[in-house]
Order: structure tokens, then sequence, then C-alpha cells
């Protein structure tokens, strides 16, 4: 397959017959059409969505494909917002979102400094148990977290929402790493002007961490905002439940007569809105994050 | 499924830090410890504990009424875990058609995502074209969006009357009713060539209470349209990963190759294929073990519905505690569960080792007790 799409090389040294080859042209053509092709089967799933959100039922189940609503209709926004616990889920998700990013942000980086740069008894051990807990699987821990949440009382709460994502090993290892890439003199020369450890890292370490703190913020906030698992083990109480698990209770449970596919895809849009955002605003700072883990592969 | 691509081990071996004046130890030691503090206790309390009541729960038969410590609630034993492999019943028959769904799954989705992100990765490398960056954002944005709420979108395309049929339609195509449909697409391809129940020597006599015949079924037409979502959403980050690697791979090896007289798919064979391999070996092993997570999708567009056929070990050990009480069942399928990820993880590890002389250095000094 990569026959097609591997360019011809234009040689360094100018070539005889002149700089571009016909066949360049053909393999240009043919790569634009790969990269269209696929950008449709990417994206095109999110045009039917947003297309079929604002449709009537019976135009969704009559035309899936086409992205214009005939007639344009919004009833299902209106029931979403009248009829469901809509707006009640979203409040939850901004709550936990903003409570969890707070606290993985802050915990996280006082952890990966502490790691990167102080001296303290059982450091490498407690390293390698950081490292040893990122390998362990979110879904094997969904019956162990709920007997610890109801062992402690905790079960169905804001408290089990929020307080078992508040710190997570995969950022602690990002702080570390950062930390232990900015140079030490600067630190060096607070201590020696009488700064105390916290006032170290608080006033001097962390401006210089913006770039690590925003590509945290970014994952936790696109994390917990889709979190689902971990809600269907800490809470059964409607009034508890977040984004993703209304949603799942909108298409498992029981919602009237007919399929009601404007409003689901509708409810699914505006759970998506914030993530694309954000998305789009700070590329950058996602495709950081996935190639890093390429480089360290 | 989003893979965390940092539960990979890490290659930078990091600055060491300066050793402090011995004065300030003491006072570095109390506030290393306070500053790990938090974490330390979320992690424990949320992650290492809850490990241990699980083991505990596992070999017992606790229905999740009350404190599962009381000294009423049944001690087991090993009985949950024998039930799943060795005693013949319902529990045993559900297991094994969960590891059957689980392992077609795995072998078409790691084969799938890794093709596609490669190929993805090789037309978006490619230096003649323009306007990457949107195609590269445009592949990669389904990794970032709400496990739930893609699974919706998908539940719509793949319905009787949805996108995929229509397109099918198209073509001249009927297509089937994707998520009532459980007949087996290795079933169907026989069933073309007219096989169509099972022959003598396979109608039984499986391992794991499952017949052959059951045992080869492939995976369900609806389980299909779960691969085809994830393949989707994943591809992404593993596009990202290979681009990364591609741009390690110098111009000039590939030029050389061209005055070789090597043609195209011999560069890509000889040259890029071999400068790629960690990462492709990343991709492959972080793939495996994301596949046998998948719960999200199940969850919200099957229930493990038709027939069983999408039951996975992760949705099936969910739906045995939290729907049929049987908290000591559940609990034990998440162990064997976290057993095949983590002897997959130990595998990718000890690989990764072997492979690169500076990464063994690294394990050898930041994981101590792995040789």
């Amino acid at each position: 397959m990569a026959v097609v799409t591997e360019p011809p090389r234009v040689p360094t040294r100018p070539a005889p017959t002149g700089r571009r080859q016909p066949r360049g042209l053909v393999t240009t053509f043919v790569g634009y059409a790969v990269l269209v092709f696929f950008a449709l089967v990417f994206l095109y799933p999110f045009v039917i969505q947003i297309g079929n959100a604002f449709k009537t039922e019976p135009d969704a189940a009559a035309n899936p494909l086409s992205p214009v609503p005939d007639p344009l209709d919004l009833t299902s926004f209106q029931r979403l917002f009248d009829g469901t616990s809509f707006p009640l889920w979203m409040g939850n998700s901004l709550l936990v979102t903003v409570l969890v990013t707070l606290g993985r942000v802050f915990l996280d980086s006082l952890a990966g400094y502490a790691l990167a740069r102080l001296r303290f008894r059982g450091r490498a051990g407690l390293f390698a148990a950081i490292i040893a807990v990122m390998a362990v699987p979110g879904v094997v821990l969904l019956i162990p977290k709920f007997l610890v949440l109801n062992q402690l009382g905790i079960y169905d709460s804001y408290a089990a929402l929020i307080v078992p994502l508040l710190a997570d090993a995969a950022g602690v290892f990002i702080m570390k790493q950062f930390f232990e890439s900015i140079p030490v003199s600067m630190e060096e020369a607070a201590r020696i002007d009488g700064a105390g450890v916290f006032r170290t890292f608080w006033s001097v370490v962390l401006p210089m961490a913006r770039p690590a703190l925003i590509t945290l913020t970014i994952l936790s906030f696109q994390g917990s905002w889709n979190e689902f698992p971990h809600t269907l083990v800490a809470v059964q109480d409607p009034s508890l439940f977040t984004l993703p698990r209304g949603l799942a209770d909108l298409v498992t449970g029981s919602l009237g007569s007919g399929t009601q596919y404007p409003l689901k895809l509708g409810a699914a849009l505006l759970a998506t809105i914030p993530v694309a955002i954000i998305f789009v605003i700070f590329q950058r700072y996602f495709v950081r994050d996935a190639s890093d883990g390429a480089e360290k592969g | 499924m989003a893979i965390d691509a940092l539960a990979a081990p890490a290659t930078s071996p990091g600055t060491a830090p300066r050793r402090r004046r011995p004065g300030l130890r003491g006072s570095e030691n109390l506030a290393g410890w306070l500053f790990v503090a938090p974490v330390v206790v979320i992690l424990g309390l949320f992650l290492l504990l809850p490990i241990l009541m699980a083991f505990w729960v596992s070999l017992t038969g606790w229905n999740g009424q009350g404190s599962p410590f009381r000294s009423e609630v049944p001690f087991i034993g090993a009985d949950n875990y024998t039930r799943l492999f060795t005693v013949d019943g319902l529990a045993r028959q559900d297991f094994m058609t969960s590891l059957r769904n689980n392992i077609y799954y795995v072998l078409l989705v790691v084969p799938a995502q890794t093709a596609l992100a490669l190929f993805l990765a090789l037309v978006v490398n490619n230096r003649m074209l323009r306007g990457k960056s949107f195609f590269r954002t445009a592949f990669y944005f389904p990794s970032v969006t709400s496990s739930v709420a893609i699974s919706i979108v998908f539940l719509f395309m793949f319905s009787s009357s949805g996108a995929v049929n229509s397109l099918l339609a198209m073509v001249g195509l009927d297509g089937p009713q994707w998520f009532a449909d459980s007949r087996g697409v290795l079933h169907l391809l026989l069933g073309v060539v007219g096989v169509d129940s099972p022959p003598a020597a396979l109608a039984d006599g499986g391992p794991g209470g499952l017949s052959w015949w059951d045992w080869l079924s492939g995976p369900s037409v609806a389980m299909v349209s779960i691969i085809s979502l994830v393949v989707w959403t994943t591809s992404g980050t593993f596009m990202l990963m290979f681009l990364a690697a591609l741009q390690g791979v110098p111009v000039a090896l590939d030029e050389a190759g061209t005055l070789d007289g090597a043609n195209r798919w011999q560069r890509f064979r000889y040259v890029t294929l071999p400068m790629i391999r960690p990462t492709m070996f990343l991709v492959l092993t972080l793939g495996l073990i994301g596949s046998w997570q998948v719960f999200d999708q199940v969850y919200v567009m099957s229930q493990g519905n038709p027939a069983k056929t999408t039951l996975t070990p992760a949705y099936l050990s969910y739906r045995t505690a939290f729907q049929d009480f049987d908290y000591g069942r559940g609990a034990a399928i998440s162990f064997v569960l976290f057993l095949i990820i983590i002897v997959l993880t130990l595998v990718q590890r000890r690989l990764l080792a072997e492979r690169d002389p500076s990464r063994r250095g690294w394990l050898r000094r930041r994981v101590p007790g792995r040789s």
C-alpha cells in the first residue's frame, strides 16, 4: 500500500531531465485523493451527527447520510433541556471536571517535583511504584473501586465521583520528566536566598513549568470530561450523573417510544463540543503528548 | 478506547539531580514526603487497597449486602476461579464465550489499527503534499472525543436504516441488521461454500465447554461494527506515533535506496520499516494491551448482545457483579483479565528491553526487581 504513497524523492543533485517527472504529479494526485478520502472517513461521522441532530425522527431514519436537515427541527434540543436531566448532567460534569483538573495539576506537579528534585528516602522505590501503577488497566479496577468507596461510606456522592480521580500516575510522570529537563540553577539561587522548599517550588519552579502545566491541564480536562467507567461504580443516583453517564443512560434506558436518534445525537454533540473546542485551540499540546509516547517507545 | 501512550516505559534517563549540602538533607526528606503524600494517599487508597480488597472478595460469595469483610460472608476459596475454568456451567460458558469474542476482537483490531495508522502516517508524511496539519488533525480528532458520545454516533450509523446501510444500498448491497445479528463472520464465510451446520467433528468437544464450532465462529456481525468503531477512533493516536518515528528517518537513507535502484516497496520494506521498528513494536503491544480492555463501547452499544457475541471479559465482570450481584465471580473475572494484561505488559517490557540496550539500563536502574 505504501507503493502509491511514497513520493519519488526530488534528487538533491539537479537531474538532467528536469525537476519534476510526470510520475511525481500522478503520485501527488493519488496522495491527495487518499488524504481526502480518509479525511471524509474520519470527519463525515461528525457531519452526520450534526446534521441528524437537527432533523425530525422520520427524516433522520429516511436520509441518514444527508447532512442537511429537511425540515430544520429543534425539538430534540428542546426536549433534551426540558424532558431530560441534561442540564443537571452538564453541571455535574463541569463541577467534576474543574475540581479534578485543578487537583491533578496541583498534586501531580507537587509529586513530580519531589520525585525529580528532592532527595528523600524511598524516592526510587516510589517512582518504580508509580511506573507500575501506570500499567494497571482501568477496567479491572471497576469492582475494586466500588468496594473501597462502599467501605469508606462515600459511595453515591460527589466525593466518590471526584476524589479517586484527583491524582493520576501518568500526570506525575509527565511533571517529573519536565522538571528534570529544566536547569536547577534558579532553584539553587532561591534556596540560597533563604526560600523554603514549597516557596521555591511555588514561585520559582512552577512558573517555568508552564508548557507542562498546560499539557497536563488539557489532558486532565479531556480525561475527566470523558470519564465513563468510573462514574458507573461511583454513583447510582441519577442526580449525580455526569454527561457520559447520562448519555449512556439515555441510550440503554427506556426513553419513551421510537429510537429518538436526533435527541441522542444532539446530546452526544453537546457533550463533544467542549473537548472539540479545547482540541482545536490547544492542538499542539495534544499532538506533542502523543508523539512523546512514540519517542519513548 | 483511549490508549495511554505514557503507559510505555520511557527511555529518557533524566538528569540526576545534583547532590545538595548535607545540612539540607533532613528537611528535604520531610518536604519530599509531604509533596508526594497526597498522590500516595489517593493512589494507595483507590488503586492499591482496592486491588487487595477485590482479591479477598474474589475468594468469597459476597452478594453486595453489607460489608464484604463480615464473618457471615461465605468464604469459598478458589471456587469462583474454578467455576470459570473447570466446572461445567453457565459461568464457564459465559466466560469462555467472552474470551472467544475478545480474541477475535484483538485479532481484527490490532492488525487493522496498526496498518491503517502506518498507512495514514506514510501519506501525511509525504513531503510533496501540503495541508498536512489539517489532515493530521482530522485523523486524530476522533481519538480525543468521548467514547460514549462517539458510540452513540456509530449506533446511529450502524442502525438498520442508518448511514452504513444506505452506503451499501448505493452499491446494490443489502446491509445486515448490525446490532441484531449474532452470526459469526467465519460461519457466514463457511456458509458461502456450503457449510451451514457444524460438521460432526466440530459439533462438540472444544475446550472450556464450548464446541469447536462455537470457538470457530469468528466475530459476530454486531462485533464487527464495534471493531470498526474502535479502529476508527484509535488509528489517529497511533498515526501520530508513526509520524514522529517517520520524521526521524533520515531522508538521505531513502535517497540512497533510490540511487541503488530500489523501488518504492523495497525502500519501504528495507529502509523505512527497519528504522521505525521500535515504534511498530510499541504500537502493536499498546494495541494488544488496550484491546483487552474494551468496555465503554460494549456497554453503550450492545451490552454483550446479541446472543452474547459482544460479551467481553471486562463487560462480563461488570455485569456479573453489578447486575447479577455475584461480586465474588465478577472480581475473579477481573483478576483473570488483570493477569492477561499484566503478562502482555511484562512481555512487552521484556522484549523492549532486549531490543534496546539503553532501555535495559533504564529498567535496571529504575525498576528494581526486574532483571
